[in-house]
């Protein structure tokens, strides 16, 4: 690649910054050159940011619906699954799973939703919220 | 990794440090699962790039691990007082300048302490994703040091307990020239170097395209992100590396590493087309058909596989 041919595309998900890129600069050898974003890169790192997203969003809808605690949505917009979750908080998987119906949940003493908030690195008292 | 080294009084660059420690590989590992997808990398884990560069730069690397967050915060500014430059391995994801979309729970990632500002207790930092140092609040950087999950960092930190030294060039860029050759072309395992790109082909031909095209393009777009997110440089490294065999050409006075350093560039070039073409069938801008991809990524392993013959025959002339 030359360094002419490194994209200069402006991707968002960059978040303003550039990113250095090895290319063959103007004296012929091969050098650092900024980049201002690829589409292809964006394309997967966009990809793998919207799969939390969604998961995120159905889970929310599912908590409305009374149907999920609001431990799922937070879960999610933390990009965890339930198994990262468990290891972040010490908890077991099927506990996790156990605390993820609203039910079970709402009785969560406040020793273990300070661990969860903890895990997911939120105020405690923002658990409840799930929006 | 290198900027340590450079602080210790060692000029180094990056693609030197990279090349030195033999850290160019690919791995391709189905069994551990990162929320759901394979582990895939193009490079190696950075405490084998640490470990990796003290023989041929005679020094140790001096590396703690802690049980108590506070213990490791502790020992971190005892160290920084004391005028270290520190290494440490974090989680990316608790990082606050990281940009939004980069920050996954990705505990294997490593950047540089240089300082402490004393009135806010703010950590001074260089990270490699970002190219202008950082500050960062002391409970964000504890909570990044000691995430937990897959590759827990457990508040790891690194040093040099001396200084290193330059190299007898000679003998250390043929051994890992050497070294990379091997891993790449006769690793006993599978999965590993160009063998593994097989594995990765075998896999997109088993993709549920017409069943599950999602799970089919977040597949396949998971090898990307590996490949051109992850790291400097872009191109799995292959570029990186590329800037690494110029300046060992020049080091070693042979000329022939500087027209591989040409040949790596080209298949550089293959894996940014792979990409692309990945990226379009992922915007549905051409069919998915991940078959397409797995037969470029043979043709890309054919190319490394010459490519690797090639390097280990230049490294065993003298």
């Amino acid at each position: 690649m030359n360094a002419d041919d490194v994209p200069q595309e402006g991707s968002p998900t960059y978040g303003g910054h550039l990113k250095a890129v090895y290319a063959r600069t103007d004296d012929g050898r091969l050098g650092l050159v900024q980049s201002r974003g690829w589409e292809a890169e964006e394309t997967v790192t966009r990809q793998a940011v919207q799969v939390f997203e969604e998961l995120a969003a159905n889970a929310l809808e599912r908590v409305r619906a009374g149907k999920s605690s609001p431990l799922e949505a937070h879960m999610y917009r933390a990009r965890m699954d339930i198994a990262l979750l468990a290891q972040a908080s010490g908890f077991w998987r099927w506990q996790v799973r156990r605390h993820l119906r609203p039910t079970v949940f709402a009785r969560l003493s406040k020793t273990l939703r300070a661990r969860y908030a903890e895990a997911l690195g939120i105020a405690t008292d923002q658990l409840d919220i799930a929006d | 990794m290198s900027a340590i080294v450079r602080h210790y009084g060692l000029p180094l660059s990056e693609p030197m440090a990279f090349g030195l420690s033999s850290a160019l590989t690919f791995a391709f590992l189905p069994f551990i699962k990162l929320s759901g997808l394979p582990l895939v990398s193009y490079r190696m884990p950075p405490r084998t790039i640490i470990r990796g560069l003290q023989k041929p730069l005679r020094f140790s690397m001096h590396t703690e691990t802690f049980r108590r967050p506070e213990d490791g915060m502790v020992r971190l500014n005892e160290l920084l007082d004391a005028g270290q430059v520190v290494g440490l391995q974090v989680s990316i994801f608790w990082l606050p300048f990281i940009p939004q979309d980069f920050r996954f729970h990705f505990n294997a990632h490593n950047l540089l302490a240089y300082g402490r500002d004393e009135a806010s207790g703010d950590y001074l930092l260089s990270d490699p994703v970002l190219e202008e140092p950082v500050r960062c609040a002391s409970a964000d950087l504890a909570k990044a040091r000691f995430a937990r999950g897959l590759l827990a960092p457990k508040g790891l930190l690194y040093y040099p307990s001396n200084a290193p030294q330059e190299p007898a060039w000679e003998r250390a860029i043929p051994a890992a020239l050497r070294k990379t050759s091997q891993i790449m072309l006769r690793a006993p395992l599978p999965f590993i170097g160009v063998k593994g790109f097989a594995w990765v082909a075998r896999a997109f031909e088993r993709l549920p395209t017409a069943a599950n095209p999602q799970a089919a393009k977040l597949y396949i777009g998971h090898l990307i992100r590996m490949q051109e997110e992850i790291g400097t440089g872009g191109g799995g490294f292959r570029f990186m590396y590329a800037a690494f065999l110029e300046e060992a050409a020049a080091l070693t006075a042979r000329p022939a590493l500087a027209e591989l350093a040409a040949q790596l560039v080209e298949i550089g070039d293959f894996w940014r087309e792979f990409a692309l073409a990945t990226a379009r069938m992922i915007r549905d801008r051409d069919p998915l058909d991940p078959a397409h991809l797995a037969t470029l990524l043979r043709a890309q392993a054919a190319r490394e596989k010459t490519f690797f013959t090639e390097l280990d025959k230049a490294a065993r002339l003298s």
